[in-house]
């Protein structure tokens, strides 16, 4: 069986090596990229992320790519958003107001609730609300690296959450689209597990 | 929910783990790759890779270890020694480092934070921090210092709600000094100060050494610790004197630290970084449970 083809969006930003070098452990033909016709005919598509909202928001949309990644979702490919690039596909982020996301997933990315340390920086356990494919094998309750200030806004998207001063978005999914505001690159043989199953859900081409 | 960081930190040499390790089944125990995979298996959550290279010729060996580990080891990892400038650090994190530490260059020019977290995030940016108590033969006193130019130091209200300042009179009489270039060298600086003034640069974390401590084996520093912890939002990683597993869990509990940090017990091969964590457990310490393998 050939390896599934995953294009990681490269938009000029931080290291973005990670999220390759993990997928292409897991089994993908995994390459990080900014030409348009690859990305297109890729498999499935990463879209990572470090940094602030509004200058991620800026470089993807200053590469073109924000109009790639559109056309790649409404083709119905997997699509996967990681931190930064989950908050990217909600619409804006009270970190940079008057920055636009992607829109793909409905509402606002906010600040983590207050009382406790900012960003959050750690290792925490996942509450799994909806299991699917995504979460294949790793039980209800998966550990996972975080480093984040700003999550999504609860919505009917969330599929986990985990708690930091109250319940915080940590993975959604609609359709084709899903998006985790931790690091699975990072998150040791959970968050390998976590992108096998997505590299899985590429060879298969189905979501649900 | 906060949940603490075991974090093994390795010595690297030009290109060669220096302190001494002790697992018999490595094949090459002096290899950083080898040994920070074994670390991963065991269920660290970080690692830290300190660059002691002095040798110019060497220096980027290191280079080479961030690249292969960055292809084996799936866990944040920090680089620090060295990195004195953003295009240091640029190499750094292209390899597939996580995190680079900054110390003695912060010091001489605190901008090169700026610069760094501009550039590529505040959560890669990890301030190393190495203090000394003060000792009172000198006739300073830390806390007439603190409250002689309060602006900084007074007045920022921590998470916990207490200031600086209390925390400080509370601690060592004397307060602490940062010291650079591998703790040899005192900078007159304090520590609290620089603490919060890396944070308003953007220093992601702090990686707090005690060189009173360092190598003791009688435990962290948990005056400096609480200290510490109590003036900075940022997370802080406790480092500096761990003998036992008992000082990890001190650490956290009594220093308030994020993360512990330790060295020897671990490449000794006295403890494994599971028993740590099991201590921790055993103590109320939330910490990420070893993984169990996913088949």
């Amino acid at each position: 069986m050939t390896r599934p083809s995953v294009a990681v969006l490269d938009y000029g930003i931080g290291n973005l090596r990670s999220a390759e070098k993990a997928l292409q452990h897991v089994g993908a033909d995994a390459v990080l990229t900014a030409d348009a016709d690859r990305i297109l005919a890729a498999d499935a598509v990463v879209l990572p992320g470090v940094g602030a909202f509004g200058p991620c928001a800026d470089a993807l949309a200053a590469s073109g790519l924000d109009d790639v990644a559109r056309r790649v979702i409404d083709a119905g490919a997997p699509f996967l958003g990681i931190c930064v690039g989950m908050q990217l596909l909600y619409e804006s982020s009270e970190e940079s107001p008057g920055a636009r996301g992607l829109g793909v997933l409905h509402g606002a990315v906010r600040r983590l609730p207050g009382g406790v340390k900012h960003p959050q920086m750690q290792w925490n356990r996942l509450e799994v609300h909806r299991a699917g494919p995504l979460f294949d094998g790793l039980g209800d309750q998966p550990w996972m690296y975080f480093v984040h200030s700003f999550a999504a806004a609860a919505s009917g998207d969330v599929v986990a959450t985990c708690d930091y001063g109250g319940a915080v978005t940590a993975a959604a999914q609609r359709g084709n689209v899903v998006a985790v505001q931790f690091h699975p690159e990072k998150s040791g043989m959970a968050g390998l597990r976590l992108l096998g199953n997505f590299v899985h859900m590429a060879s298969t081409g189905s979501v649900s | 929910m906060n949940v603490a960081r075991v974090i093994p930190c390795l010595d690297v040499d030009a290109g060669r783990v220096v302190k001494g390790v002790n697992f018999v089944d490595l094949r090459d125990a002096g290899d950083p790759v080898e040994l920070a995979a074994r670390y991963d298996v065991e269920g660290a959550d970080e690692l830290v890779f300190l660059d002691i290279t002095a040798s110019s010729d060497a220096r980027d060996t290191i280079l080479d270890v961030v690249r292969r580990t960055a292809e084996e080891v799936f866990i944040p990892f920090t680089v620090g020694g060295g990195v004195r400038s953003v295009a240091d650090a640029r190499r750094l994190l292209r390899e597939g480092a996580d995190k680079v530490g900054v110390n003695t260059a912060a010091v001489d020019r605190p901008e090169l934070i700026s610069e760094i977290a501009d550039e590529f995030g505040a959560q890669c940016v990890v301030v190393a921090i190495d203090a000394r108590a003060r000792v009172s033969s000198d006739g300073s006193d830390a806390r007439a210092r603190v409250s002689s130019d309060g602006s900084d130091a007074r007045g920022r209200v921590s998470s916990d709600g207490s200031d600086a300042r209390a925390r400080v009179s509370g601690g060592a009489a004397n307060g602490w000094e940062v010291f650079t270039h591998g703790g040899r060298t005192p900078t007159g600086r304090d520590v609290i100060e620089w603490a919060v003034r890396a944070e308003e640069l953007g220093a992601g974390e702090i990686l707090l050494t005690s060189m009173d401590r360092d190598g003791t084996r009688e435990g962290f520093d948990l005056d400096l610790t609480s200290s510490v912890a109590a003036a900075c939002g940022v997370p802080v990683i406790a480092s500096g004197g761990v003998g036992d597993l008992h000082h990890l869990v001190d650490g956290v509990v009594r220093g308030h630290a994020d993360a512990v940090l330790a060295a020897s017990i671990f490449h000794f091969g006295e403890h494994t970084v599971a028993e740590a964590k099991a201590a921790m457990l055993a103590a109320g310490v939330d910490v990420r449970p070893v993984e169990s393998r996913f088949s």
